[in-house]
């Protein structure tokens, strides 16, 4: 009895409830001829396209900015990257790595500044987050149509100007991790490697870099700023690297998400895009103020499934498409519990 | 070396009071002319728009006066409200008795959400908007699920103009022919070419006329005392919890009319997403009025709805004009209320930094400045 406390205790109601229900899901698939094999694969490479936006969140959490809110600022440099190279014509590999290569200047700058506005702001981070995310989205609305872009694959067919909405990455680099590697099992299995490698490496750069000298003061940081100061850490510095390490990770995370997505999505494409990131390394079992790479791969696991399993499943079930419905109650409800449960523990 | 950075700090501090509305005076200024709209027809249109969405502006007030910031949570109100319209168009009742009727069904409503949303945000102190912004998407997700699958299901909807042609869950958009422009035009008055709003105006001035009233009442009082420290009013015998969920549920019970009103003078319901900015537009024009997260008041909310709106009529013919494209002046409207948004809780919390710092350094004394 002790141990199921404990177990429940540690991994909290959340989490378990949500296990549960995604567990019954696939219990109950078969039975409504939903495939397990093919909603496994939907989960994996949902994952895959998700676990780096996710790992964004990482840094900031641990460093005490809160909850990345304005993730849309990394997504934007992602897109920049993207959009440029595709002007440049760049195609395949050398495509996706040139819209990394560009993106990151850009997420580096955007970060920077993002990260010493914060730092005036201490206490308020994330409510400045969220509408710092939504003005330069829509700030970039206005850009997406002014910017010089000429490459006829990007701009609106006529006028001769502005970006379209969608931009299909047909022929530069779709699936390009996707397709790397990929064990194929049947008709219905597939496994994206060359994407579960990819965040495998980005999660590793995560986990080598706390724990270097750097990672372990920004750690101390979050715990206790107080602390840290009195042990001679400079607790801006850190905080901004935190900062600029989560739009890098927002940056990279839309490249890989669009490239199995296969289509570039700008104007007001970015602008919730933070939420289920959110929604997920909270499922996951972080808190506001604590975090780590284990709870990152066991929320976007959970929570994608839960996205691809209750579409399927609850239409051949009851015939109504409940999955817009049950996104926005399940991922807007658990950050409502975990910005509630926060405060009462640190009171 | 002190006298410098005492005059920087004085000029910062004027500057940043006030930034908001004089960025938005220089904006317009220049704007308006671009947009070649005439005189009249932008008087016209400040006075709709004052009548449509004051009142909404006017339910952010109480919370604010009980330091719980900006309630981007008013859409739990607007939802309700539109559950009642919905429910009255069901019943066929029109006009003003519609109207009324409408509000009288809402209101418990309202007060349920508020009282919901109170609770919550007594357990998020410190994080309150944040925490009403997803809240507010949070039942904006069970409202779609009430209303896109449990009315014509288990609340029974006969009105079949109203229904999805599957059966259940209701239409995108709802021709409230019956209600449109009621209590606008129930005491008509043209003063030249412009035709006002009377009877809104009233329920506008009844509404600032309570506030003004509520400030000076006992409970308008502990909710001052709150706003300014949760701690000494608990020592001095206010119940703060208390406080603040009624200050929420007021709010969320006025924004449920406010949107009422906003939706008769519209005439159209749009039923997934008449609701979705209404926080956000009345949050951004109570801010350009020149209030702030921790304070606001009556005259805030009427000079921030006359400049905010002057923006969005002529922002689109302004871009059209400077650009060559309606779009980019439909997009900067919407950047500009969420970057007022942003940019006033920026300055608001660097100000708070600040009389902290400046705080800690009159306790030093002057041995380190």
């Amino acid at each position: 009895m002790n141990r199921i406390r404990a177990f429940v205790d540690k991994a909290g109601w959340p989490r378990i409830i949500i296990a549960m229900l995604l567990l019954s899901l696939f219990i109950v698939a078969p039975s409504v001829g939903v495939r397990v094999d093919q909603s496994m694969t939907n989960t994996i490479v949902r994952f895959g396209m998700n676990g780096i936006l996710v790992l964004g969140m990482v840094p900031m959490v641990q460093t005490g900015c809160g909850l990345n809110f304005g993730l849309p600022l990394g997504i934007i440099a992602g897109l920049l990257g993207a959009t440029i190279s595709i002007e440049l014509g760049l195609t395949g590999l050398a495509g996706f790595a040139g819209a990394i290569g560009f993106a990151a200047p850009f997420a580096l700058l955007f970060g920077w500044s993002y990260g010493k506005l914060l730092n005036r702001v201490k206490g308020n981070e994330m409510m400045i987050a969220t509408y710092v995310g939504f003005s330069s989205v829509s700030f970039m609305c206005m850009m997406w149509m002014l910017l010089p872009y000429r490459s006829p694959k990007m701009i609106w067919g006529y006028g001769g100007s502005g970006l379209r909405t969608t931009i299909s990455l047909e022929g530069f680099w779709i699936h390009i991790l996707d397709n790397f590697l990929t064990i194929r099992i049947g008709p219905n299995f597939m496994f994206p490697t060359g994407m579960i490698l990819f965040f495998v490496f980005m999660a590793w750069i995560m986990w080598a870099f706390f724990h270097t000298k750097t990672g372990t003061a920004m750690t101390a940081v979050g715990s206790n700023p107080d602390y840290a100061r009195a042990a001679g850490i400079n607790v801006d510095k850190m905080r901004t690297i935190a900062v600029i390490m989560s739009t890098v990770y927002g940056a990279i995370g839309i490249l890989v998400f669009q490239q199995s997505f296969g289509f570039i999505q700008l104007y007001n494409g970015p602008f919730f895009m933070a939420l289920p990131a959110v929604a997920a390394i909270l499922i996951g079992g972080a808190s506001v103020n604590k975090a780590n790479i284990t709870n990152v791969v066991i929320g976007t696991i959970l929570f994608q499934g839960l996205l691809t399993m209750t579409p399927s499943v609850i239409n051949s079930a009851i015939q109504s498409d409940l999955s817009e419905v049950v996104r926005i109650i399940i991922s807007n409800g658990m950050i409502v519990y975990a910005l509630t449960r926060v405060t009462r523990k640190s009171r | 070396m002190t006298k410098k950075t005492g005059f920087n700090d004085a000029i910062s501090r004027v500057f940043i009071g006030n930034v908001v509305p004089i960025m938005f005076i220089v904006l317009i200024a220049f704007a308006t002319p671009l947009s070649g709209f005439s005189t009249g027809y932008l008087v016209q249109e400040m006075v709709t728009r004052l009548g449509r969405n004051s009142f909404l502006v006017l339910s952010l007030l109480l919370p604010i006066m009980a330091g719980m910031g900006l309630n981007f949570g008013i859409v739990l109100g607007a939802m309700s409200g539109q559950i009642g319209i919905i429910l009255v168009t069901n019943w066929g009742i029109s006009g003003v008795s519609g109207l009324f009727l409408a509000m009288a069904i809402a209101t418990p409503l309202a007060a349920l959400m508020g009282w919901l949303a109170g609770i919550v945000l007594n357990r998020a102190k410190g994080r309150e908007m944040v925490t009403s912004l997803i809240l507010g998407f949070f039942i904006n997700g069970v409202y779609q699920l009430v209303v896109l699958y449990i009315m014509g299901k288990i609340i029974p909807i006969k009105n079949s103009a109203l229904v999805l042609s599957r059966g259940y869950g209701i239409r995108n958009a709802i021709d409230l022919k019956g209600m449109r422009q009621s209590l606008d035009k129930l005491i008509p008055l043209k003063i030249g070419d412009i035709s006002v709003p009377v009877a809104t105006f009233i329920l506008i001035g009844l509404l600032c006329l309570f506030i003004w009233w509520f400030g000076k009442t006992k409970l308008g009082h502990d909710m001052r005392a709150v706003g300014q420290d949760m701690a000494v009013a608990e020592d001095s015998g206010i119940k703060v919890e208390r406080t603040r969920i009624i200050a929420i549920i007021l709010s969320t019970i006025l924004a449920c009319y406010g949107q009422i009103i906003f939706l008769q003078n519209i005439g159209t319901l749009n039923t997934y997403n008449s609701h979705d900015q209404t926080a956000t537009f009345a949050v951004a024009a109570l801010l350009i009025g020149g209030a702030s997260v921790a304070r606001a008041s009556i005259p805030n909310v009427f000079v921030g709805v006359v400049l905010f709106h002057l923006m969005f009529v002529v922002a689109p013919m302004a871009g059209k004009q400077l650009m060559g494209s309606a779009m980019i002046g439909e997009y900067f409207r919407v950047f500009v209320s969420y970057g007022i948004i942003a940019l006033s809780i920026v300055l608001y919390a660097w100000r708070h930094l600040k009389e902290r710092e400046r705080a800690r350094r009159s306790l030093r004394g002057a041995k380190e400045s």
